[in-house]
């Protein structure tokens, strides 16, 4: 009458060997479909990143030396580069966030629809060529451009205002750039706060005001620091915006790399400030990943 | 919605004994809500969940942590107050959604499908403890709900309603056995719905059977009888009353074992079906029924239900 299925050791379930083959199968099958991304990133990351560390370490005389490093240390002038990069990496970061966070909250908290359409907007630029949108800023910008001209012609101030070939130009034009990375995430996370949660905060007596700041800004906080570490790691290594609208006057390290190969053609020396660059990048990702507990916002919920 | 203020109604009043509350916003309307979702705040432990609207309130450190602890264990969830919203089963988030709701003392606790995402077994195990809470809370409470099983075992008095209009309002008894009108004898419970004549005297009709006598009724007026299934049983013929019991004549179309129940549906006539369900026991009843078999149904005229008829 009954059937049960016997369980335990020493009996042979039914297909059991098979089953467990056909498992590991298709683990090898996921590994080799993902084969030829990990080859290019060997080929094209890790074995050129592995080259250039290792020219960091050769001397102007070719023999192993930690030369370019001490030079590092020893002048100023680097210094400086790297201060200049960090503070224009934080200055781009907080302008977006200052920018973003608003526009994210709009966008939100708009249609389905409508949103798609602005956030259309926010995309359009990403599809324009960075060099095109940097000279326009450039246009925008100078002495005699549209927005200086526009300014006097409305009286806001008499003489034209320096807006470029300075921090200013370069910090304007970075913003703009980088604002769709620091939107996009914010936005999804935006999104995913559940409209039922914010009726709930002001059922139970929050304030508009009170149920934004203990409730929406919280929940929206892991979008907001996965967009702005997205936007301050793009900055460190930004070339073409700080070199035109920062006219010589904002020189970031990848700035710096370019004169020293262009003018020097010192290798050496260009890969020391990348792999120095490098290095603080990692150890900012790690810090950040550490103290705000990011795992779960960059590799995803447990 | 509209008795917490999320949605807006046209017109129209809520009151909270005397105060009118229409125009007052959410956050000062002093009603305690569980949503259908629960809509904890996934960034805020159990405690912090419950605690929220005590700060708002200004309660004291102390006194907050007092009553976050009663209402755990008023919720039986004492141990779990440190634990994170996402390590919780529905039926905890659910209890936690419940204690932030009432831990304010609110004047109305106001409660939104609450159960409807858990599963039967917990559903009806959720049931009786919060008929419970009810009771020691003593808080009005306004259950919203699309299963009717769960509105008459939760409910003092019942609102009926359909299509933003109040079909019948009255206590879980009367609705079940004087429906107002058809919508709500065929959405509370299981009915047949049969239409009835009247012969220009005081008596009704369906067809030849006579359900009424002494029924008084405009000649403009439509009147149906509302059978419920388990108000049926099967007669052997002979040993009834007619003054006592109606015996309709069908003949088997279906038979359906459910366990506790079985349910058979009859053809009384060319166009009707009677649906009728008994309780079963081991003996013969499995077998009693099958389809093509002639059968009689008693019904007994103290449930007949006449309400009028919508067409």
């Amino acid at each position: 009458m009954n059937t049960h299925i016997e369980s335990g050791s020493g009996v042979n379930l039914p297909n059991e060997k098979l089953l467990k083959l056909k498992g590991i199968r298709e683990q090898w099958m996921l590994l080799g479909l993902a084969a030829p991304a990990i080859l290019i990133i060997v080929a094209i990351i890790l074995i050129p990143v592995g080259w250039l560390f290792y020219l960091s370490f050769v001397g102007s005389s070719g023999e192993l030396s930690l030369e370019h490093y001490q030079k590092m240390i020893e002048y100023k002038s680097y210094a400086r580069v790297f201060l200049v990069t960090f503070q224009v990496s934080i200055l781009t970061t907080v302008l977006c966030i200052l920018i973003g966070y608003p526009l994210a909250y709009f966008l939100a908290h708009l249609p389905q629809r409508l949103a798609a359409i602005f956030m259309l907007a926010v995309l359009l630029p990403f599809w324009t060529s960075l060099l095109v949108r940097t000279y326009a800023w450039l246009v925008l910008l100078q002495k005699k451009g549209i927005l200086n001209d526009f300014a006097i012609y409305m009286g806001l101030w008499e003489t034209p205002v320096k807006l470029v070939h300075n921090m200013t130009g370069t910090l304007i034009g970075m913003a703009h750039i980088m604002l769709p990375f620091l939107v996009l995430p914010l936005y999804g996370a935006m999104r995913r706060i559940e409209r039922d949660v914010m009726h709930a905060a002001s059922n139970l007596g929050a304030t508009p005001i009170q149920a934004f700041w203990n409730v929406f800004f919280p929940l929206s906080l892991p979008g907001m620091v996965a967009g702005s570490l997205i936007v301050f790691v793009l900055c460190l290594g930004f070339y073409v915006t700080p070199a035109v609208l920062g006219g010589g006057r904002v020189v970031m390290v990848a700035t710096q790399i370019t004169a020293i190969l262009e003018q020097q053609f010192n290798w050496g020396a260009a890969s020391a400030l990348g792999v120095v660059l490098l290095i603080a990048t990692l150890i900012i990702l790690y810090a950040a990943t550490r103290l705000l507990k990011l795992d779960s916002v960059l590799f995803g919920q447990d | 919605m509209a008795i917490a203020g999320f949605s807006r109604p046209d017109a129209g009043s809520i009151r909270f004994g005397e105060t009118e509350m229409i125009l007052t916003p959410p956050h000062r309307r002093d009603v305690g809500m569980v949503f259908q979702s629960y809509a904890l705040f996934p960034h805020m432990s159990v405690s912090e969940n419950i605690a929220f609207p005590l700060k708002l309130r200004r309660v004291g450190a102390k006194e907050r942590a007092e009553r976050v602890d009663a209402a755990l264990s008023t919720v039986q969830l004492s141990d779990f107050g440190e634990r994170r919203v996402d390590q919780l089963s529905g039926g905890q988030r659910q209890r936690v959604a419940l204690a932030r709701a009432f831990v304010f003392r609110p004047r109305i606790l106001l409660m939104d499908e609450p159960l409807s995402a858990l599963d039967k077994k917990l559903r009806e195990q959720m049931q009786i403890e919060l008929k419970q809470l009810h009771r020691q809370l003593g808080v009005t409470t306004v259950y919203v709900t699309h299963d009717q099983r769960e509105a008459l075992t939760m409910s003092d008095r019942i609102a009926v309603i359909n299509f933003g209009k109040l079909a019948q309002i009255d206590t879980p008894q009367a609705i079940y056995n004087q429906p107002a009108n058809s919508f709500v004898a065929d959405f509370i419970g299981e009915s047949t719905m049969l239409p009835l004549t009247h012969d220009g005297s005081d008596q009704l009709f369906f067809e030849d059977y006579l359900i009424a006598t002494d029924f008084p009724t405009n000649s403009n007026d439509e009147w149906s009888l509302v059978v419920r299934p388990e108000r049926l049983f099967a007669v052997k013929e002979a040993i009834t009353d007619p003054d006592e019991t109606i015996l309709f004549n069908g003949v088997v179309r279906e038979f359906v074992f459910q366990g506790d129940t079985a349910f058979a549906l009859a053809s009384i006539s060319d166009e009707y079906d009677l649906s009728i369900r008994f309780g079963t026991d081991s003996s013969e009843f499995q077998n009693v029924m099958r389809p093509g078999d002639k059968v009689s149904l008693g019904l007994h005229r103290r449930d007949v239900i006449i309400i009028p008829r919508t067409t």
